[in-house]
């Protein structure tokens, strides 16, 4: 029997109230009067009435909700008042559903009785809404209301549902007909038919293709020429792991090829070569423990501890679905801290968000058809937010650090980057905690959540631009309680004892890139496919091999520990399943034996590929390419428009580059784990930082200092500086706050566009470049990074004319590094009146690319050029004070330029100043240049006057100067380099202007 | 004399467990952290231990509502070692998630000692967000938990922490003075401006007590708040002390609470 239990408020319910203003405030303008909501749990299996009542009594609290039990046989219904539609949104067949999977294991739990394959609960929500809304108009909220990708939607009248007894039974139960087989795939075929299946998949019998393989020409004929010689064809699951293999998202091919003059490629010569030299240089100081070589880089804490760091994208997902791409995009990052090593324990979670301006209305169509819409700016921006929200504070990790960046080019794909640090102690149990190894005989055993049809094709289809054959199926929502349940398991409770060899996780490529990756330790895998823990039965063998499903991971368990294992893993209610072993065969072999009705089944083996091949076999494609022409006016200097400098700093603080994010970072738990030491908002006046502190083991003295550096903006003038000036950005905001300069790491996240084009290689091979000529010079090493190459959208804007958008090359540089003494940490707020202000570093005329630029639309001019040497002696200086404890307050000059920062650290510290432009080191000729100039190498510091003379000498050598004084009132007044007042304004002002953009959200 | 010995819960999402640890542990309390499972399947005992605490986290997931179905699973298999746990006039805490756990088990308000009667409930936010920054709270009872506390600098962290009681039961709850923790305009809201009560709790309620004092539930999270260093305002407090010449302090006020309840077995 099916029933559903319809839950409601009886006390006022605030996420009606609020939902019913944020649909007003959007689409719908006074036309909402009553919103009502009330959550559904549809129970697909055998119980009698009264047990349903059972259960519904235990999913509400009596002192605030009541409950209604209906079953097809006993309809009953909320008898509300009057109301316009009824609006019933629950998920496609398929989509995790959490809430269910909680209200499942309550009842299993409850009544002692697990659920039957096919039995399973569904939740959904009645929204009950009147007011002055037309038919239209409710379609229209039903668009703004779902996402179609992933959910339904259900409308009735008054009338409807009064003559129907309420919402319909509707049980979104996957059912897969088709009977799992493995097919061969011919590749005796010509070049076009080749490129066919690698742009749109295997071929089903029906003649549909199975979706993007991305694999280029050059490799399937590698692939063609490897089974001509074995004299056999591919199975569809030998081809589909290989295309997973061999995809840019998982060998990032294109930083690994030759390309032009560099033989190596870009990242064993540019980014791995820099660590090299730096670890060599750095002799016995080198902090380095695990690069490159694991789910994350790992550098030494202290004589105890290593700290992990990882930093991930997951924008396709992200751009189809923003909140549950977001989701797992968090939640899969934390997974290479659990998957680091034997395990590491998630501490701080860090974001990055690059959007369109969310009040951009351009509309663009996935489709020719114009009935594919891209998602509304807004709504991209803010279930980004949400997802991330959801994923960090379910999982109990603090997430304060992090940015936003807006630039239209990420109107159709948002850049989507979510970072994991992690803590280990290096000996877990009797072993070296940041050394696995997976040995021949031991079980392959899979942990966590159950694999379905969600998340396939997640690998390939972020190696190729977003299109309307974008799958639908690669859009998936985490789950952050499966995985806190076997994260605990791992990183509490099992590692110290063991009990397992190796560990990865499953992210992209599912079963066929974590196996096939831990294969290597033991030099070869086989796996028995039908042993695979499945979502629902019908599933394809190569579906279950190569589904990206959530919250998994795959660990190597030596066959005497298994008991053990697998009952702690009972004991803390996570699915631990044995699918194969590991072997030295020096081959990947899977099985898959089909059940037949007797019950008999026979043994097949389907995927037989040397492990030589799978890892090794994909040709290099030696990439060339090109220096774009630039524009020559874009290198003179132009004529600025006049303009008010007060005016243009108020403008300047409301933009969305630089304005408040308050919202943000007061709805992501940045305090959980008690490590908060340097906060997202300090001060006073609660500014964004541009680093923060935590201390990650409460009885050091020692914190992780964490920040960032992004200029995409700079990008298209000229890439090396753009990388440039990253670098020096993520340093500089992390020796502000009081980071040593000799634990200071660094992470590359690269988000290009366009990648087959030679000059968007030429920007990449020099950005790259500049990686190397900068980490070296600031002897900061890379510790781990991540591409993704193809941020591109193709479809159609509103007319239907073909379009492209590309984002903007954009790379990330994160910082990772640590403060000796976190007392010694310093924040971005004046502290007192009377204290001295002093730039450090020279201002020139940089203005190109710049935030002023952007917001007059100007081009021309030059982009900041960094001089690492001059930087990296005045950044030890300023350490050196920190650590003398000489320096009050420390604002990194960044984005805006030095009023932005000089504006930030008034604003934080609620205290006046009085700044003479004269004064500035270097040859400033003009008010707007020393304003607003992105000059990197700058900070703006503030020392009581007792400190003063220390504090000089200590500078001595660098460029820096007295600029001004703290005033004890609200006043904030610079004076030009002519010597007049420029701006004079007061706090109260400026603060408005930081914090009403967002003011609403 | 023996340490006091402390359970601290863990499992199924919850996660503050490690710090609420240390923060017992350097009270001078022996704390275990143990996972509900180990409970129910008997390797360790409620009864073994004097002090129970169940700290915050996302049970669950919030999934049907904030702390409903991890009390549902203590119901189901651990009730009657709790109830004799209360009769023997040991301490129980809940914490923000716990709060919300122990509020669902009807171990608060427990009006008339009747434990396991809901009587109240966790609302969510008057935003509908999930919020984290400092909070001040006041002292308005006396719970042996909050002994010699007055106004306490501290974090919240939650969506549904909107307390809510009918008009009868709130009189009641006043009457017996079980409102252990109220929301006001202090040191943290002066110094950064904020609004004193933002999650719109009922008469600015943050945490409540049974009758005897010794079950308190509290929203806001004392081991966010037990280090000088976790305060928003250190390193201001920090330059003004150095300014005067005088050392910073180790603890925040909030470290009180953890102490008092292991002098409270002294």
């Amino acid at each position: 029997m099916v029933a559903r239990i319809e839950v409601f408020a009886k006390v006022e319910d605030t996420r009606a109230k609020v939902k019913k203003k944020k649909l007003e405030s959007s689409d719908f303008p006074g036309k909402i009067q009553e919103l009502f909501l009330v959550d559904v749990f549809t129970i697909d299996k055998s119980f009698s009435l009264s047990q349903f009542e059972k259960i519904a009594r235990m999913l509400i609290n009596p002192v605030s909700q009541e409950f209604v039990v209906s079953t097809e046989k006993d309809k009953k219904y909320l008898n509300l008042k009057k109301f316009d539609f009824a609006i019933e949104i629950g998920f496609l067949p398929g989509v995790t559903d959490n809430i269910a999977h909680t209200v499942k294991e309550e009842i299993e739990d409850s009544f002692k009785e697990k659920f039957a394959q096919g039995e399973n609960v569904y939740s959904s929500q009645i929204i009950f809404i009147s007011g002055n809304l037309t038919q239209k108009n409710s379609e229209n909220l039903v668009k703004n209301l779902i996402n179609s990708l992933i959910q339904r939607a259900e409308i009735k009248s008054y009338s409807q549902y009064i003559k129907d007894r309420g919402m319909d039974f509707i049980v979104p139960k996957v059912k897969l007909t088709g009977k799992a087989e493995v097919i061969e795939v011919d590749l005796d075929i010509s070049d076009e038919q080749l490129t066919l299946i690698g742009k749109q998949g295997i071929k089903n019998k029906d003649n549909t293709r199975r979706g993007p393989l991305a694999l280029d020409l050059v490799y399937l004929k590698e692939i063609q020429k490897y089974f001509k010689k074995l004299n056999r064809n591919p199975t569809d699951i030998e081809l589909e792991t290989l295309a997973q293999t061999w995809s840019e998202h998982c060998k990032h091919t294109i930083f690994a090829d030759p390309i032009d003059e560099i033989k190596n490629g870009l990242f064993k010569t540019y980014i791995k070569g820099a660590t090299e030299k730096i670890r060599k240089k750095k002799g016995k100081k080198d902090f380095c423990v695990s690069v490159f070589s694991d789910n994350s880089g790992a550098i030494e804490f202290d004589n105890k501890y290593l700290i992990t760091h990882k930093v991930e994208t997951h924008n396709s997902p992200s751009a189809l679905d923003p909140f549950g791409g977001a989701l797992t995009g968090i939640v899969g990052v934390n997974r290479d801290t659990i998957g680091f090593g034997l395990g590491s324990k998630p501490v701080l979670n860090t974001y990055g968000f690059c959007f369109a301006d969310p009040n951009n209305s351009t509309r663009y169509f996935r489709d020719k058809d114009l009935t594919q819409e891209v998602l509304s700016a807004k709504k991209i921006m803010e279930g980004v937010i949400e997802g991330v929200n959801v994923g960090g504070n379910c999982s109990g990790i603090p997430t304060p650090q992090g940015f936003l960046f807006f630039d239209d080019r990420y109107r159709a794909k948002p850049l989507v980057f979510c970072g994991t640090v992690g803590l280990i102690p290096k000996k877990a149990g009797a072993k070296l905690s940041h050394i696995k190894k997976a040995k021949p005989g031991d079980y392959i055993v899979m942990i966590g959540g159950r694999v379905g049809l969600d998340g396939i094709h997640g690998a390939t289809f972020s190696s190729e631009e977003i299109s309307s054959g974008s799958p639908a199926t690669a859009v998936q929502i985490g789950d952050p309680i499966t995985q806190k349940k076997f994260s605990d398991a791992i990183v509490k409770d099992s590692r110290d004892l063991n009990l397992f060899n190796s560990i990865t996780d499953n992210g992209a490529g599912g079963l066929s890139s974590s196996v096939g990756e831990m294969a290597k330790e033991s030099g070869g895998c086989k796996v028995f496919l039908e042993k695979v823990p499945v979502k629902y039965p019908g599933m394809q063998p190569w579906q279950i091999w190569i589904s990206e499903s959530q919250e998994r991971m795959t660990l190597a368990v030596a066959k005497n520990k298994w008991k053990k294992f697998s009952k702690l893993m009972e004991s803390r209610g996570v699915e631990a399943t044995i699918i194969g072993e590991f072997t030295n065969s020096a081959k990947c072999q899977v099985f898959y034996k089909q059940s037949l009705p007797s019950g008999e089944g026979k043994n097949k083996l389907i995927l037989d590929l040397e492990m030589e091949f799978l890892h090794n076999g994909l040709p290099k494609i030696h990439r060339k390419t090109k220096k774009p022409k630039l524009d020559i006016n874009s290198r003179l200097s132009v004529e600025r428009e006049y303009f008010s400098a007060k005016e243009a700093l108020l403008k300047m603080l409301s933009r969305l580059n630089i304005t408040s994010f308050e919202f943000i970072s007061q709805q992501y738990d940045h305090e959980v784990q008690g490590e908060s030491v340097l906060k997202p908002l300090q001060g006073k006046g609660r500014v964004n930082g541009e680093a923060t502190i935590s201390r990650v083991v409460l009885d050091s003295d020692q914190g992780v200092v964490l920040s960032q550096g992004l200029y995409p903006s700079y990008s298209e003038i000229d890439s090396y500086h753009m990388a440039a000036s990253s670098i020096d950005s993520a340093i500089r905001n992390a020796v502000c706050v009081g980071a040593n300069l000799e634990k200071l790491a660094l992470l590359d996240n690269f988000c290009w566009c366009s990648s087959d084009d030679p000059e968007r290689l030429y920007q990449l091979k020099m950005a790259a470049k500049a990686c190397y000529d900068y980490a070296v010079a600031f002897r900061t090493p890379f510790i781990s990074g991540k591409d993704s190459m193809f941020n591109d959208f193709k479809g159609f804007d509103e007319r239907g004319e073909s379009v492209k958008i590309s984002v903007p090359p954009t790379l990330l540089i994160s910082s990772i590094g640590i403060i000796d003494d976190i007392k010694k940490a310093v924040s971005l707020d004046l502290k007192f009146p009377g204290d001295l202000i002093y730039i450090l570093g020279e201002t020139f005329d940089e203005l190109a690319g710049s935030e002023l630029y952007f917001m007059l639309n100007q081009s021309g001019g030059n982009i900041p050029k960094v001089n690492a040497k001059v930087n990296l002696k005045l950044y030890q200086s300023l350490q050196k004070a920190i650590e003398q404890e000489l320096v009050a307050s420390a604002q990194s000059v960044n984005r805006g330029g030095l009023i932005i920062a000089l504006a930030k650290t008034a604003l934080a510290g609620k205290l006046g100043l009085e700044i003479d432009l004269k004064k500035l080191p270097g040859v400033v000729k003009k008010d707007d240049i020393a304003l607003f100039s992105e000059s990197q190498g700058r900070i703006v510091v503030s020392v009581s006057p007792e400190n003063s003379k220390k504090f000089e000498k200590i500078m001595n050598g660098n460029n820096f100067n007295l600029i001004g004084e703290v005033r004890g009132d609200n006043q904030f007044k610079v004076m030009g380099i002519s010597g007049k007042a420029i701006i004079e304004t007061d706090l109260e002002i400026l603060e408005k202007a930081y914090k009403k953009t967002f003011n609403d959200y | 004399m023996n340490k006091p010995k402390v359970l601290i819960f863990s499992g199924f999402g919850i996660n503050s467990e490690e710090e609420t640890k240390v923060g017992f542990d350097l009270a001078g309390g022996e704390s275990d952290i143990v996972h509900i499972n180990d409970l129910i399947n008997k390797k360790f005992k409620i009864n073994d231990y004097q002090i129970l605490v169940f700290p915050g986290g996302f049970a669950y997931g919030d999934d049907t509502g904030a702390g409903l179905a991890y009390a549902n699973k203590v119901k189901n298999h651990l009730w009657s070692d709790l109830e004799k746990f209360i009769k023997n006039k040991n301490l129980v805490i809940g914490i923000c998630n716990g709060f919300q756990i122990i509020v669902n088990l009807g171990l608060l308000p427990a009006l008339n000692f009747k434990y396991g009667k809901r009587e109240v409930a966790l609302l969510h936010n008057k935003t509908a967000r999930y919020v984290c920054r400092w909070v001040d709270v006041k002292v308005t009872n006396n719970s042996p938990w909050l002994k010699d506390l007055d106004e306490i600098p501290i974090v919240i962290s939650h969506g549904e922490g909107k307390f809510f009681a009918d008009e009868k039961t709130l009189k009641e709850i006043k009457q017996k003075k079980l409102i252990a923790l109220n929301y006001i305009k202090g040191e943290i809201c002066n110094y950064q401006n904020l609004e004193y009560n933002p999650t719109g709790t009922l008469d600015d309620i943050a945490g409540i007590t049974d009758e005897s004092g010794r079950i308190l539930g509290l929203m806001p999270h004392p081991e966010r708040a037990m280090f000088f260093t976790q305060r928003p305002d250190w390193s201001l407090l920090k330059e003004k002390l150095k300014r005067e010449g005088k050392k910073m302090p180790l603890y925040s006020p909030a470290i009180q609470i953890f102490k008092n309840a292991i002098d409270y077995f002294k």
